[in-house]
């Protein structure tokens, strides 16, 4: 007897983008700013794509904090959500064609955010990753990192906890 | 009071691109204390389902006001950037009322400002957020 065939690499990235898209595309707010994620396997890159509107300083000029929280705080709750769902994205039991539109899981739900900021925020793209510290029934702790052109040289962290959804049955 | 502070730090947020793009507007502003509103809007939401407006929008309201606390204080010698910033979310803010906020610079030395902020909707006794933070004090370069 034969193992069975591997999913097509086709149908397993249009199922894991599908639902990425999913996740982000759906918040007005992010698409304000204009925050995009790359993906390799399940590890997600949020990028911010530098923009006028995005100024908190015109003389430096330098990224806005708030944008910069902002900025932070969506890659955390996305990769928090991500995390979440992966196991369902990748058991197939979330409807690809459903999630497109608009109906999502509950996702999690900021707690406390802070903000270190580090350097000031360069008129150009920035990026960020975020990890899960612990994840927990009801609550998570999520650390994001964020830089622009070394990916050694941060121009912010944060850590943020976060209220987890309520689970079906739980 | 101390209006030059005051007229500098409106002067200096008010010209602040992403000020203007999220619709901020000051209803206070003098003697280490800031009070701004931030209209709903719905390109700034979170939740699509229920029109709540994001953290992240709520979190750059916070920011402004309180680095114009900062500068508005009668012993500031200039500008300010933020050092760092918690924000607490009590609840969600009210799907089409302003959030309003005001922030103290309750302490400010030589080298470092100490800041609270506290916002709401249209409901006084209910905070949606509250926030501290830790800014810089610098001269006018």
């Amino acid at each position: 007897m034969s193992p069975a065939r591997p999913e097509p690499v086709q149908v397993v990235k249009q199922r894991r983008d599908a639902a990425l898209a999913a996740l982000s595309g759906g918040v007005p707010y992010i698409q304000y700013l204009g925050i995009g994620f790359e993906r390799r396997g399940d590890e997600l890159t949020a990028v911010l794509p530098f923009d006028d509107k995005l100024i908190g300083n015109p003389r430096l000029p330098a990224l806005h904090g708030g944008v910069t929280a902002a900025f932070l705080e969506t890659t955390a709750i996305i990769e928090l959500s991500w995390q979440m769902l992966w196991p369902d994205i990748e058991a197939g039991a979330l409807d690809p064609d459903r999630l497109a539109a608009g109906e999502l899981p509950r996702l999690p739900k900021t707690i406390d955010f802070t903000v270190d900021y580090l350097r000031s925020g360069l008129p150009r793209d920035a990026y960020a990753r975020a990890r899960v510290n612990r994840s927990g029934r009801r609550y998570s702790s999520v650390h994001v990192e964020a830089w622009q052109d070394n990916r050694s040289r941060l121009f912010a962290q944060a850590t943020g906890h976060f209220l987890m959804p309520p689970r079906d049955g739980g | 009071m101390t209006p030059d502070k005051a007229e500098m730090a409106r002067h200096f947020t008010e010209s602040i691109p992403h000020v203007k793009a999220l619709g901020m507007a000051f209803t206070h502003l003098g003697d280490g204390e800031a009070s701004m509103r931030m209209p709903w809007d719905a390109r700034f939401v979170g939740d699509p389902e229920t029109g709540v407006i994001h953290g992240g929008a709520v979190s750059a309201l916070m920011d402004t006001c309180c680095g114009a606390a900062v500068m508005s204080h009668p012993a500031s010698p200039g500008t300010t950037a933020t050092l760092d910033l918690r924000i607490d979310y009590m609840r969600p803010a009210t799907p089409g009322q302003s959030v309003r906020t005001t922030a103290t610079c309750y302490r400010l030395t030589r080298t470092v400002a100490f800041v609270r902020a506290t916002a709401w909707d249209d409901d006084d006794a209910r905070p949606v957020a509250t926030a501290t933070g830790a800014f810089t004090v610098e001269g006018v370069t």
